[in-house]
């Protein structure tokens, strides 16, 4: 660990010497070990490589590092080598001394582990990847350049220059012109401007004030920030220290998600090596100026994402929101002045220092600048983190990044927002990703979840979905949010157990303008969207679950069966798997029998059978 | 059990805004919330029991009942519920005989829900302890809860 540094010119010296280390011109591989290669078995990839490199005594040679998120989760564990850009990926513990031998000692590229694409056949270099190509990742981008736990990399890479940048050659006012003009937009899911939001900070009577992390990322199926966190935590920290400058903060707390374990631990090295090396504590780089930083484990509570509920939550009280008349810039935690921003807007600052707000604002699109990070999960092909400018279209990111619907079947809908946004049909894939546009279509921006949903998905059971998740964490403060979303899954639940009316759609429509109208904080006010746009884009599949008794999409346990069909060869795989010994074995090569009153619709014979002989309907 | 307390609230430096972080450090040194231990939370930080016990049903974090020897966390988040996350959820409960929320009789298992894990791209996932399972089928239950 390098010692501590007092001035701008030490730090300048530091980058410099940790820079000429990292271009000696070494090969080096970058094996990812984020949160999401870890269920392929990342961390036996990277103890392989670490013990193959110890044993052949090459370590001199190579450039070894243990990264965070690299992106493209859907082909984990993956790893990236340089020179030559090469991406592999599946790669299992036995690849490892070939890995070493032929690519890492002898430049061979090994064909079997490069991405394949059926049109164009084996393709080398990251960056010609479709999942890659239409992707501007100038924040996650770095996620492969360091090792998280490292403050060296990290500076290495022009890292704290901004920092630097900001405490001796500008003022707070300018840092803050500097964030309005570059347009950049709360990436929490609000939208709002960033640099408003902190001149009315700065602005705010009181002499103490407070800036805030928001790590709290509880959409479910969003994992944008922890990818951000744990893979480049410095980046965040950096931003922070630079906006408490800017607003005048000398104490800052970072509330982080309690199930992201990794991104706390890395942000927690982060912090520790940043106070060792003056980055962060008392007069920070000689300049005078103290800032201190706090970390706080959320408790699993999805209304903590919610400002003045995560405030709440760092005062050492419930997390229940309270009504925003007075905003929490002028008074949040402790009553006191407080700026709150995501993870990935904190991320966002020290580029817009470094490169100046015209490069940011180029990037995107009127008055949604820079680029989103967006986490593409569901039944795409290409799963994973994706980086866009805003603006891109959602064909662009589920079709050419994503790579279209897995297994040849159907697009439905895209749901982005998390439980406050909305279900978006085909029609509307060509709309422009933006902040505006998602809200006008009856979803949201939300932290940057995607969650594609093929023809096997039910629109209904979606709904009732993510009104269970909200009901349950609904803190219950305010009777429209605790009884409404209680009163509208009822109705959803009926409708998906065949019991629904016709006059349900009216009164979910009811009850969802009152809850829009009247909730306290946004977690209730939003908590219609993702009925009231699946009844608006998919009413058809409502309209069979009232009228007909039928859920299209087979999803629906009230109202399906499964049987057997005649191709069944008898084989007696799905006989031994029930778990409730529905199915029958007759004789080989004749089907088995299902008895439909034994059957609990568990749809593990589906899943076990190779032939495609269990049906549902 | 009063000096791990005690040490965990000097950790703190009796700081009462850092109740949740309290409560978790309690937590994972039981692997529950005990009585005893929140009675003597109350007193060495003067607040009333019926405070921490409010963060303790508030946060889900928080459990008041002992747990078994393996947590088992399956994700119930959008991406793995799209994927069929509801019927591993459904399928753990039958071979472990427990609802959510619920312990094994022989103290082994705690099967838990979570809303998300942070790595949607291989779900349906379920956590067990400190190891992730990604891809997860019905058929893949069984011999994973063997691993243990």
């Amino acid at each position: 660990m390098p010692s501590k540094l007092k001035s701008p010119k030490a730090l300048e010296a530091l980058q410099k010497k940790l820079g000429k280390v990292a271009d000696a011109g070494k090969v080096s591989i970058s094996v990812c070990n984020g949160t999401a290669c870890r269920p392929y078995g990342s961390n036996p990839v990277v103890e392989a490589f670490k013990t193959e490199i110890e044993k052949r005594g090459v370590a001199d040679k190579i450039d070894f590092r243990i990264t965070g998120c690299h992106g493209f989760c859907e082909r984990g564990p993956v790893a990236l080598i340089q020179p030559g850009n090469i991406f592999y990926q599946k790669i299992q513990v036995d690849d490892i001394p070939e890995i070493v031998e032929k690519t890492l000692l002898n430049r061979i590229v090994i064909e079997r582990l490069l991405f394949k694409n059926d049109s164009v056949g084996n393709i080398q270099a990251q960056v010609d990847i479709p999942f890659y190509k239409k992707q501007q990742r100038i924040i996650l981008g770095n996620n492969v350049k360091i090792d998280p736990t490292s403050i060296e990399d990290y500076i290495a890479i022009g890292g704290y220059s901004a920092l630097s940048k900001s405490l001796f050659e500008l003022k707070p006012e300018q840092i803050i012109d500097m964030v309005k003009a570059s347009g950049l937009r709360g990436r929490g899911g609000g939208g709002f401007p960033t640099g408003a939001k902190w001149e009315s900070c700065r602005n705010a009577h009181g002499d103490i004030k407070y800036v805030i992390v928001n790590a709290d990322e509880g959409d479910p199926g969003a994992y944008a920030n922890e990818g951000l966190l744990s893979g480049n935590p410095h980046s965040v920290l950096e931003g922070l220290i630079i906006g408490a400058y800017a607003i005048g903060a000398h104490q800052g707390y970072i509330y982080v998600r309690n199930e992201y374990p990794l991104a706390l631990k890395n942000i927690t090295i982060a912090m520790q090596q940043a106070e060792k090396l003056g980055l962060l504590g008392k007069d920070i780089l000689g300049s005078g100026f103290d800032f201190n930083v706090r970390i706080n484990r959320g408790g699993g509570a999805f209304v903590c994402g919610e400002s003045t509920a995560l405030m709440a939550s760092l005062e050492g009280k419930p997390g229940e929101p309270r009504a925003k008349y007075i905003h929490t810039v002028e008074k949040g935690l402790w009553e006191r002045p407080s700026d709150l921003n995501n993870v990935e807007t904190w991320a966002n600052i020290p580029l817009i220092i470094n490169n100046g707000p015209e490069w940011f604002s180029a990037i995107g699109s009127s008055g949604n600048t820079g680029t989103k990070i967006f986490s593409l999960t569901g039944k795409v092909n290409n799963t994973g983190l994706v980086e866009v400018p805003l603006g891109i279209k959602l064909r662009d990111i589920i079709f050419d990044i994503g790579g279209g619907i897995r297994d040849g079947k159907k697009f439905k809908a895209v749901q982005t927002g998390g439980p406050s946004g909305g279900c978006l049909p085909e029609s509307m894939l060509d709309l422009p990703v933006n902040f505006d546009e998602l809200t006008k279509a009856g979803s949201m921006m939300g932290s940057g979840g995607m969650i594609v949903m093929d023809e096997d998905n039910c629109m209904v059971d979606v709904a009732r979905y993510f009104l269970t998740f909200l009901e349950e964490e609904s803190c219950g403060k305010c009777v429209p949010c605790r009884e409404g979303i209680k009163r509208m899954r009822q109705i959803l639940n009926d409708i998906c157990d065949g019991k629904g009316q016709e006059s349900d759609i009216d009164l979910l429509k009811e009850l969802g303008a009152h809850l829009q109208d009247s909730a306290l904080c946004a977690l209730g006010s939003s908590a219609p969207n993702p009925v009231l746009t699946t009844i608006n884009y998919f009413h058809d599949e409502y309209m069979a679950h009232i009228r007909d008794k039928k859920c299209p999409a087979g999803v629906c346990k009230a109202l399906i069966h499964f049987y057997i069909k005649d191709n069944c060869p008898g084989c007696g795989l799905c006989v031994k798997a029930c778990p409730t010994n529905a199915i029958t074995f007759v004789e080989k090569r004749k089907p088995v029998i299902l008895d439909q009153s034994k059957c609990i619709k568990c749809r593990t014979c589906y899943d076990i059978c190779k032939m495609g002989a269990v049906g549902i309907e | 059990m009063k000096d791990k307390v005690s040490e965990i609230v000097k950790k703190y430096n009796k700081d009462k805004s850092q109740l949740v972080s309290i409560l978790q450090d309690i937590q994972a040194e039981y692997n529950y919330l005990p009585r005893e231990a929140l009675n003597k939370l109350s007193k060495k930080l003067d607040i009333p029991q019926s405070q921490i016990y409010s963060m303790a049903t508030f946060f889900r974090a928080f459990s008041l009942k002992p747990r078994g020897k393996h947590i088992i966390n399956v994700c119930l988040g959008t991406a793995c519920h799209v994927r069929g996350g509801e019927l591993i959820a459904e399928s753990l409960e039958r071979q472990l005989n427990v609802k959510r929320g619920g312990t094994t009789a022989d103290g082994k298992f705690t099967l838990e829900s979570v809303n998300c894990m942070g790595c949607c791209a291989t779900g349906p996932v379920v956590k067990i302890d400190e190891e992730y399972f990604g891809h997860m089928t019905n058929d893949k239950v069984e011999p994973m809860l063997k691993k243990y």
